[in-house]
């Protein structure tokens, strides 16, 4: 746990001991993961005021400081609006290991959605046919169990 | 109506990539005294101090606390304040707020961080939601690459232009003795180190850097008294957006176009690129000094890159942007946005030494953080 450097200093490491929280995922996100785990589909939400339909569905339309209660329908397609593809290495502070590079991040516009989604992006060998304003779609996993990872990731759909 | 407020004068540390020679609190103490010196004052002059940071960046909670008696702030009111990435320009910000007021007469503004005391990109993610963001999220290396990626597809500009910005900001941060990084780079240097994240190479981005920074704001009876070169603040704005990424839109920062409009509003200032004579921008990457360049109204979307590439930036040139270095020179992140404000006033004060812009009556600072947020302060030479 001690380190000393060759000035006589010395650095303390914090040591491997965890400390995990319980979040609170609420009402309107617990929606989400219901419906997610049970039917494979995705949910959002719409302000009564502005009509925005914002995925995750959240209670509060930000500009109109409005509570949100309509849910509706959102595809588990739509089009690539920016992706990255991570290489270097970091840790992740879920599970304190690093996290395992390199892997496709995108923001997504599904379908029926005004915000984006964003989500794991498969990269095919031929790294030149991600682009922005191509097709998506959501793999999911084989077992769902209401959770953001019941989605493996997103791939390209056009062949 | 509000007390017209000064900057009389600011400390930084010597930024560096490891401060193992010091704990937080000494790191602040230097930043403190040298800023107290500057401004011809003792730390009994001081009436109130406003400190700030991120915490999961050192693990270690409650910075007003634990700092004392470094920060100068026993037996003072201490308040602590933290906003992510734009928490520097958030104290500063409170600070001409608290000043203003006329409740404060000399107040002392602290900001810090000693980023590499833990895995930065692993701190920054656990800023955003557990549930939501964090499964995919990798810090701001990946919302910004995300952001680059939109930008260079919605213009065609290549990498080389961004590479550019870098080049820029690291012959400037070449002259200036606090900065982490003082080495001039080249285009070819930048476009040949690592690729992190597309289109983003390891030279495009901030270090993580340790280092501190005290500014000292004063009302107007006090400045005129004691300081001969006071800079004055002639305007402030502040836009927090959204808290998701997702639902910020990427064509251009939002929150600099809406927070410039309305502080280029309220001090007169209708052609930014001929009005103001420096900025200090909180420039996390490269791209940045290209898009939000444009959103903050200096050329037409689209022509940041000509407006690089044409020395209009570069000291010398019509409106220099960071004689400091900026960022990507030194990113201690609590302090970042604070050294903004620092500089530009130092710029005002004639005191920025080898990296002097000449005659300079009118200084930008920015913070950016958080969720694409924007702060900004505008300083004159002249009492508004």
């Amino acid at each position: 746990m001690m380190e000393e450097n060759k000035q006589g200093l010395f650095t303390m490491g914090s040591g491997e001991g965890a400390q995990p929280y319980n979040y609170g995922v609420g009402l309107y996100g617990s929606k989400f993961l219901t419906h997610l785990r049970d039917h494979g589909e995705l949910l959002g939400i719409k302000c009564p005021k502005c009509a925005k339909v914002y995925v995750p569905p959240r209670q509060i339309c930000g500009p109109c400081f409005t509570e949100m209660n309509e849910f509706v329908p959102i595809a588990t397609e739509g089009k690539i609006v920016s992706f990255t593809i991570l290489r270097f290495q970091f840790l992740d502070p879920e599970t304190g290991e690093k996290k395992p590079v390199p892997y496709g991040y995108g923001f997504f516009q599904l379908d029926g959605a005004d915000t984006n989604f964003q989500h794991f992006l498969e990269v095919p060998e031929d790294e030149s046919r991600l682009w922005i304003g191509a097709r998506v779609k959501a793999v999911f996993a084989e077992k769902r169990i209401g959770s953001l990872k019941d989605i493996k990731h997103f791939t390209l759909a056009e062949t | 109506m509000a007390n017209r407020v000064a900057v009389i004068g600011s400390g930084q540390t010597y930024h560096t990539g490891g401060r193992s020679d010091v704990n937080g609190q000494e790191l602040i103490t230097e930043a403190v005294t040298r800023a107290l010196k500057a401004a011809d004052l003792t730390i009994n002059d001081i009436d109130g101090i406003v400190i700030g940071n991120m915490d999961h960046f050192e693990g270690i909670n409650y910075v007003d606390s634990w700092s004392v008696p470094g920060n100068g702030g026993t037996m003072k009111p201490v308040i602590k304040l933290t906003t992510g990435g734009t928490t520097g320009t958030t104290l500063a910000i409170a600070g001409y707020h608290m000043v203003a007021s006329g409740m404060f007469s000399k107040l002392l503004v602290i900001g810090w961080e000693k980023n590499t005391e833990s895995d930065t990109t692993a701190a920054i993610t656990t800023a955003f939601d557990p549930i939501w963001d964090r499964l995919v999220f990798a810090g701001a290396i990946g919302g910004l690459a995300v952001e680059a990626q939109a930008y260079l597809a919605r213009y065609n500009h290549s990498e080389k232009d961004a590479a550019r910005v870098v080049v820029r900001d690291r012959a400037h941060g070449a002259k200036n003795p606090f900065a982490h990084v003082q080495k001039e780079t080249t285009i070819k240097q930048v476009l040949g180190s690592p690729k992190i994240a597309d289109p983003l190479h390891w030279l495009d981005m901030c270090p993580r850097t340790d280092g501190a920074c005290a500014v000292i704001f004063a009302d107007e009876h006090v400045a005129e008294k004691i300081c001969d070169k006071p800079a004055w603040v002639l305007g402030t704005s502040v836009r927090h957006n959204a808290a998701m990424t997702t639902d910020v839109s990427l064509d251009g920062l939002h929150s600099m176009k809406s927070a410039s409009k309305e502080l280029f509003s309220k001090t007169g200032i209708t052609d930014p690129l001929k009005q103001l004579d420096v900025i200090e921008m909180y420039l996390p990457y490269s791209y940045a000094g290209l898009s939000w360049i444009e959103s903050l109204g200096l050329c037409k979307p689209g022509e940041g890159p000509k407006l690089v590439w044409d020395g209009v930036t570069d000291m010398g040139g019509e409106l220099p942007i960071n004689p400091s270095g900026g960022p990507i020179c030194g990113n201690p992140i609590g302090a970042t946005a604070l050294i903004r404000v620092a500089e530009a006033t130092l710029q005002i004060q004639g005191r920025a030494d080898e990296r002097q812009v000449p005659d300079v009556k009118t200084a930008l600072a920015t913070g950016f953080g958080g969720c694409f947020w924007t702060d900004m302060l505008l300083f004159g030479a002249a009492k508004p």
